[in-house]
């Protein structure tokens, strides 16, 4: 995985403090269109200062939850709580977000100034403090020269700049942001991202982002819920979520991973060993939770967590230790992907950093290796 | 709209306001009276005047070659000006061209009548045709005006048309004439379709221009239902108009069909080909 | 055999060249000989004298020939009587102010009815917007003529209004509505209304969305968010459609003449009579060229108006 956090580790992880009270609370929430459910059951704590991601695949129910935060949507079943407050029969107009649009939606018959002052006109603030609070938010997004321009006459990172600074120059305790980088360039979505980060941390806002960018989600956010088909497949800080997958579409989802299917065979401790076919050798676990011998399990090891090697290794006791042939590799610069194929038919993917100059090619087409890993690399998972 | 609020009100406001006096003209088409406007009895013996009235059948069927003639000149000439306005880029005079395209749209017809019929009189005067007033005139008349929306349907659906389709196809090695009866004529044809419809329409409805260049002996539909509707009510008026609303609504309701039957053959080509492919 | 190819390649490129002249020459040419050049004739005529001749107009040119010097000249005689007499007779003047007037009533009267229909289409299902609007556009197939006889029979004493009214108790007797200015603002109502849905209609449905969703976020209340975001984004449509109507009800002919009282002037009414009762041409024709004075700078807008959407179209 590429992405390194950005954030600095929150010294409080308010999450993991019972006393906390959660500032917005969605209980058992299900949206159904017609026999379709968008969102099925769904239940989220998130608590102020947190940036929070929600991340998954075209069509599981992100933008759809985001909506009936924002109130444009109604539940079906289920309630949302916003510091506190049930917010049903609430309309948006008197809620206290802010939301982000994925396709900015801003006002194309008003100027660039006229659009982030649109909120606070309707506030009834004072021209005097509007026009401050304009020039203020502007000069933040890096705008300040763009004010008198209409929509049309800027770049889409621009647009997303005035479509972020509408949505935070009202001082809202949560802002919801639906794709804000979808529609930018690499270059300029990674310098965003830092400009999000800091923003939210400079104004103390409550961000929930929706993307499908699994790097995104991952560098940004505090904590992340990994949506699948309507349901939240897991939620946890992006360590958590890479190291300690709680199930399949999980694993496979954040990053690439291997999966070996095996049987437990016995369980020490917290130590579990299983017997894979595919994998040619048992895998031994640590800090896995324990389960029954003989019942089915897939083991995830990701492949940056596997050693690759010419020389078969002495010594060892035949456990997370395989071998087999380099059939592909590329080259990635920093690091190398290799394919392994194993005598079973099963292929590995390992990824390997280039500590020496690439000429030298320890590491060929068709040379025989063998693969080992430690036993905290891998998962368990189960079902 | 799940609620029954002011904008369904209003959608039910514009409906009454457009049809109930449609509705009405039907019903007291059957009326046994003379006076439309108080029910007497059931009756058609209107229906059977109006096919003894043989100057208005006369004027009727006269009505109904104009319009189709003029109709079809004005596809002829509204898709070439259609075709130049999308695809041609700028060319010299495209301004006035645009402009002579837009104008009749909202030009008042009085000043269309009269501008066309003086320039018949100038043009007898000085060439010696069109020797007179009557159905040539009249057609041309028709087609200016009409030529106008054509091309506007015209356009609007060239424009809203893939270019690159027309490109592909030249890309391909297909000429210019080849690629627009072979391509684009045949996506633009419900715009062809529809703009017939409209020039027919219009030219069956106009009775201003119509009055300023026509002859003796050529006296149009519309030129004899203003002239009887002008001295007063008369229930084969009625009897004429709840044959037109027939022929509309039979015209109507074959279209849906045919269209709905296309777009369920069109959607079962598509499940077709997912299957398929 | 290289250069037989190249001939014929060249030869046919440039009978492509020919042809699309000639998709361009054939409008054009017969724009500017049945639009445009009639409107010079009829500048021309609304300077001469009206004759008891065929046709019945002095001819602006002579060619004077004078025997006795031998020389000959050519004379432009221009009368502009005939505005003199549009500026000098009250009668005239007030059928332009009226013409105007109904006009611009017909246009509010449209828009008032047209612009929540058209919003309420806009916004229904989108599945049943087609269906709704070719209700709107419906009446307009059937004829014009038939549907202004229509109210004939609504408006007029003991007709179906004054049946109606009658029949509640709120008069007792007989009402004509019919033969006055109610009667014309309620028939061109009638008649232009598909023609100011449509153009709203099309703006409104284009509108995105999420725009009100996001005035909405941003603490708006609908009503405000309409009036702040959908109105003026729906200005195009507005201004397409009221030009759409309001053009052509300034020299309307039929409906004042079939529903109006012999009071309603307006100023088609005044072209015809001069041209058909009094057989006056070149007053006739000077009306004409005022009235489309009065309408060049709607028309130059409709034109802008028209061509930006074409733009917008592509
Ligand atoms: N108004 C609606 N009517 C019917 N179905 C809807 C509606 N809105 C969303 N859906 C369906 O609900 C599902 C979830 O949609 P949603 O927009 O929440 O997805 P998403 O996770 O935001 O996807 P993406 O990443 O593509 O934006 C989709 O299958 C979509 O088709
Ligand atoms: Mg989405």
């Amino acid at each position: 995985m590429a992405g390194q956090p950005i954030r600095k580790p929150t010294r409080l992880e308010p999450w993991q403090d019972a006393g906390q009270t959660p500032y917005v609370r969605i209980e058992k929430v299900t949206k159904t269109f017609g026999d379709f459910v968008a969102v099925d059951e769904v239940s989220l704590s998130i608590y102020r200062n947190e940036f929070f991601a929600l991340l998954g695949g075209s069509g599981s129910g992100k933008t759809t939850l985001l909506r009936m935060l924002a109130g444009f949507e109604q539940p079906t079943e289920g309630k949302i709580y916003i510091d506190g407050v049930d917010m049903a029969g609430i309309p948006p107009y008197e809620r206290p977000v802010n939301m982000m649009f994925q396709s900015y939606a801003l006002f194309p018959h008003m100027t660039v100034e006229q659009n982030v002052a649109f909120g606070l006109k309707q506030d009834g603030v004072a021209k005097a403090e509007i026009r401050d609070r304009v020039t203020e938010m502007l000069g933040m997004v890096q705008l300040s020269a763009f004010g008198k321009r209409r929509p049309h006459q800027l770049s889409g990172g621009q647009r997303q700049r005035v479509a972020l600074a509408r949505s935070l120059v009202k001082r809202p305790k949560l802002l919801l942001l639906d794709e804000p980088l979808g529609a930018l360039d690499k270059k300029l979505r990674e310098r965003t991202q830092f400009e999000l980060v800091n923003i939210q941390e400079k104004l103390g806002v409550t961000f929930i982002v929706v993307t499908h960018d699994q790097e995104e989600a991952m560098t940004m956010s505090s904590r992340i819920a990994v949506m699948n088909h309507g349901v939240i497949a897991q939620v946890g800080t992006p360590t958590e979520i890479y190291e300690y997958p709680h199930n399949r579409f999980v694993a496979e989802f954040i990053g690439s991973i291997n999966m070996f299917d095996g049987r437990v065979v016995s369980t020490e401790g917290d130590q579990v060993l299983v017997a894979s076919e595919e994998a040619g050798c048992e895998l031994l676990i640590a800090h896995a939770t324990p389960a029954p011998a003989g019942s089915p399990v897939s083991v995830a090891i990701r492949p940056e967590k596997i050693a690759l090697s010419k020389e078969p290794l002495a010594g060892g006791d035949g456990r997370n230790q395989t071998t087999g042939i380099v059939r592909e590799i590329a080259y990635l610069g920093d690091v190398s992907i290799y394919l392994v194929q194993l005598p079973t038919g099963k292929t590995v993917r390992v990824t390997a950093p280039n500590i020496t100059r690439r000429t030298e090619m320890p590491i060929t087409w068709e040379d025989e290796v063998t693969l080992t890993w430690r036993p905290f690399a891998g998962v368990v998972l189960t079902q | 709209m799940k609620r029954f609020g002011f904008l369904s009100w209003a959608l039910l406001f514009g409906y009454a306001f457009l049809y109930v006096p449609i509705a009405l003209l039907v019903v007291f088409s059957f009326n046994e009276s003379r006076l439309v406007t108080v029910w007497s009895g059931f009756s058609t013996k209107w229906y059977a005047e109006l096919l003894h009235n043989d100057a208005l059948l006369d004027a009727a069927f006269l009505s109904f070659q104009v319009a189709a003639v003029s109709a079809t000149l004005s596809v002829l000439l509204g898709t070439c000006a259609g075709l130049a306005l999308t695809r041609f880029g700028r060319f010299r005079g495209r301004t006035l061209f645009g402009g002579m395209i837009t104008a009749p749209l909202v030009m008042p017809e009085v000043i269309t009548g009269l501008s066309l019929l003086l320039l018949f009189v100038a043009m007898e005067q000085w060439l010696g045709w069109p020797d007179g007033r009557g159905v040539t005139t009249i057609t041309i008349a028709h087609t200016t005006f009409t030529m106008s929306y054509v091309a506007v349907v015209i356009q609007s659906r060239l424009a809203g048309m893939d270019g690159s389709l027309e490109e592909a196809a030249m890309d391909l090695g297909a000429r210019p004439a080849k690629v627009f009866f072979v391509i684009t004529l045949p996506l633009i044809a419900p715009a062809l379709v529809a703009g017939w419809l409209l020039a027919f329409t219009l030219s069956l409805d106009d009775v201003v221009v119509a009055s300023f260049v026509s002859g003796p002996g050529s006296t149009t539909l519309p030129m004899v239902i203003f002239s009887s509707v002008k001295f007063g009510i008369s229930p084969q008026i009625n009897a004429l108009a709840t044959l037109m609303v027939l022929v509309v609504a039979t015209g109507i309701f074959v279209a849906s069909i045919v269209m709905a039957r296309q777009e369920r053959q069109r959607k079962r080509d598509e499940q077709m080909a997912i299957q398929n492919g | 055999m290289r250069t037989v190819v190249s001939v014929l390649v060249s030869g046919l490129s440039r009978i492509g060249l020919w042809g699309r002249g000639v998709v361009v020459a054939i409008p054009y040419l017969w724009l500017l000989l049945f639009f445009m050049v009639p409107f010079l004739i009829v500048f021309g005529i609304s300077f001469s004298e009206s004759i008891i001749a065929q046709p019945p107009y002095s001819s602006l040119v002579e060619w004077l020939t004078d025997e006795d010097a031998g020389t000959s000249k050519l004379q432009i005689l221009l009368n502009i009587s005939n505005y003199f007499r549009l500026g000098g007779d009250d009668l005239y003047i007030l059928a332009y102010l009226n013409s105007l007037r109904i006009a611009a009533v017909t246009t509010l009267m449209c828009l008032a009815i047209g612009y929540p229909m058209a919003y309420a289409i806009a916004k229904a299902d989108p599945a049943r917007r087609g269906p709704l609007m070719m209700l709107v556009i419906l009446p307009f197939w059937t004829s014009f003529l038939i549907r202004i006889y229509a109210w004939i029979g609504i408006l007029k004493g003991n007709g179906v209004i004054s049946n109606l009214l009658e029949w509640v108790g709120i008069t007792s007797g007989p009402v004509e509505i019919l033969y006055s200015d109610w009667a014309v603002y309620i028939g061109m109502t009638y008649c232009y209304l598909p023609f100011m849905v449509l153009p709203l209609y099309s703006t409104l449905e284009k509108m995105d969305p999420s725009l009100l969703e996001a005035a909405a976020d941003l603490g708006s209340r609908p009503f405000k968010s309409f009036l702040s975001i959908t109105l003026p984004l729906s200005l195009p449509g507005i201004i397409a459609g009221s030009l759409l109507v309001f053009i052509p009800a300034v020299g309307e002919f039929v409906t004042p003449e079939l529903l109006g009282g012999p009071d309603t002037l307006m100023i088609g009414r005044v072209l015809w009579n001069e041209f058909f009762a009094n057989r006056d041409w070149p007053v006739a024709s000077a009306v004409a060229i005022a009235l489309l004075l009065v309408l060049v700078v709607p028309i130059m807008i409709f034109q802008h108006v028209q061509g930006k959407q074409a733009e917008a179209g592509r």
